[in-house]
């Protein structure tokens, strides 16, 4: 069992959310980075997509009830614990009374904690994940809060800590380098994107957007030089997925994330390649973004790409995992290091 | 029905991203397009890599796995089955809603007489004669827009949304009627209750309505 110790109106439980129920105006939710839940989940022993918390407000402070295993992915924050600094994308033993706090990041805006065992809240449609919209999933259907707590499903077995893996930015390049605060990502052009002006497309590739701090889970609010906007088809409603970045008549444009609805008709740009989804994720209010046109095979490369890095990964973990069955903890330091150079 | 299909444009397809189409029918709308379409995504929900689909109004969203089915080679089928599906999905089901029209929670229903130019009676009698049809669901859980409201009904919807309507609002949005599943807010006129359970999330299906259903209101009383 853990206890939230801190209030975050936007700190939730996810997993990979619940897909497969959008034609009845069910959202998919689930976490925004899925990329640092998935691996979070891998550094505990989980499968993939075990539910963890998102944390979106810092500082956030956890307090555990019970010995566990705890891994801190996404954003790049400081994390402690009890005072001491404790590694980033690191799986960690913590004891039962210890106090883990996530500082305000650096850079990045979301935060995992997840925890072996994975949390303990009712499948709702075949997912944990919360649906603030509709107000079910997770815990309550709600962000949690002070006072919080929260159960963790068992896990069999004995699992190895102290070991880590690099973060993602260094595997998954985004196919061109940006300086800090501006985020790069890959958009393949959709239907109406043909419609807009020359002058139009060319502003809405060479601008460097503002990310406004409108934006939350289900949509990112982007403010630039308006795109111009006459003379775009009315359109019917039709459905949606994360990563759309529609134009309604305003000319700023809007990028639906995770919670995105599931029906819209703005005229779209395009939409946001799935492999670059969780940098879009991690960006914050007050950073910009730039789109770069991209095409489907290398869209679909960057996917199969990551795939086969996550299941890497999965791969050295388990044999890192069976390798340490009989190590003692006197050994783990070097292992640390060990794995740490495997990873780098 | 070959003839007339012919000289039909073919629907048109889009990339929504690299692990989603849209196909879009010819425009106009019409209802024998849009029971395509939901034969169509029934069909296309046992193909291999396709994980999803979501038919829209007139138009249909398949989500698919494009490491297990390339974007090309779903497209082909997609138009390859767009005559042959013909009328073979399921069977929609007639789902009866017992409406309290007006008083506290059909508020609107007065004002929506005023711009139709009709007396509350009339109102009425026009919105339970009318055969609805469910043509998707969205916006939120369990909404299904309903097509069919008689022209002398439509009204613009609000200049400044509601904050938050009643669960099993009945309302009136331009064109379209709907029954709103849960508290929520909302743009549309309210005329009238539903004491319905559209949405349950711990119900299997969880939503009542499904796209191709037909819809009859049933006037339970009007309140003045």
């Amino acid at each position: 069992m853990i206890e939230i110790l801190s209030n975050g109106a936007l700190n939730t439980i996810q997993d990979l959310g619940r897909p497969g129920y959008r034609k009845m105006g069910i959202t998919v939710a689930g976490a925004m980075d899925s990329v640092a839940l998935w691996i979070g989940n891998l550094l505990v022993g989980n499968p993939p997509g075990s539910a963890g918390i998102e944390i979106l407000i810092f500082p956030f402070r956890v307090r555990f009830l019970a010995d566990a295993v705890i891994a801190v992915t996404g954003a790049d924050c400081d994390a402690l614990l009890d005072g001491a600094p404790l590694l980033p994308w690191w799986s960690t033993r913590v004891r039962q009374g210890q106090v883990l706090e996530l500082q305000t990041p650096l850079q990045g805006s979301k935060g995992y904690l997840t925890l072996r065992g994975g949390v303990d809240v009712p499948l709702v449609l075949q997912s944990r994940s919360t649906d603030l919209k509709a107000k079910f999933g997770g815990h309550q259907g709600r962000a949690l809060k002070k006072g919080d707590l929260l159960r963790l499903l068992p896990a069999t077995g004995d699992w190895q800590t102290g070991y880590g893996v690099q973060r993602p930015q260094a595997r998954l390049p985004s196919g061109g380098d940006s300086p800090p605060g501006v985020v790069q990502v890959r958009m393949i052009p959709a239907a109406e994107y043909a419609f807009f002006t020359t002058e139009g497309q060319e502003r809405f590739r060479k601008q460097q957007w503002l990310v406004t701090p409108d934006s939350n889970r289900q949509g990112y609010r982007l403010s630039g030089t308006p795109l111009p906007t006459d003379g775009l088809p009315e359109l019917l409603s039709h459905g949606l997925v994360p990563g759309t970045i529609q134009v309604p008549p305003s000319g700023q444009p809007i990028i639906q994330m995770s919670d995105a609805n599931t029906s819209g008709g703005y005229p779209k740009m395009g939409v946001v390649i799935e492999a670059d989804m969780w940098r879009l994720a991690q960006a914050r209010p007050g950073d910009r973004l730039v789109f770069r046109v991209a095409t489907v095979s290398e869209a679909v490369t960057a996917l199969a790409k990551r795939r086969a890095w996550l299941q890497k990964l999965e791969q050295a973990i388990c044999s890192r995992q069976r390798a340490d069955g009989n190590v003692r903890r006197k050994n783990v330091d070097a292992g640390m290091a060990r794995m740490g150079n495997i990873y780098a | 029905m070959r003839d007339i299909e012919s000289r039909h444009p073919l629907p048109r397809f889009s990339n929504l991203g690299s692990g989603a189409l849209l196909m879009e029918a010819p425009a106009p709308l019409d209802i024998s397009w849009q029971r395509r379409i939901w034969a169509l995504a029934y069909q296309m929900e046992s193909c291999p890599g396709v994980l999803e689909t979501m038919p829209g109004m007139n138009n249909l969203m398949v989500v698919f796995d494009p490491l297990l089915i390339p974007a090309d080679a779903l497209q082909s089928r997609l138009s390859g089955s767009w005559h042959d599906c013909g009328r073979d999905g399921p069977a929609g089901k007639q789902v009866e809603v017992p409406v309290v029209y007006g008083g506290e929670n059909g508020m609107d229903l007065q004002q929506v007489a005023q711009h139709a130019g009709l007396s509350v009676d009339e109102v009425v009698r026009l919105h339970v004669e009318t055969s609805y049809t469910v043509y998707f669901l969205g916006g939120y859980p369990g909404f299904g827009y309903l097509g069919g409201l008689p022209p002398e009904l439509a009204m613009p919807r609000r200049q400044v949304p509601r904050m938050q309507v009643p669960k099993g609002s009945v309302a009136i949005g331009g064109q379209q009627t709907g029954v709103i599943p849960s508290a929520q807010p909302s743009g549309w006129h309210i005329i009238g209750n539903a004491n319905i359970d559209l949405f349950n999330e711990t119900r299997d299906p969880p939503a009542l309505l499904a796209p191709g259903d037909t819809v009859r209101f049933r006037c339970e009383r009007i309140e003045r």
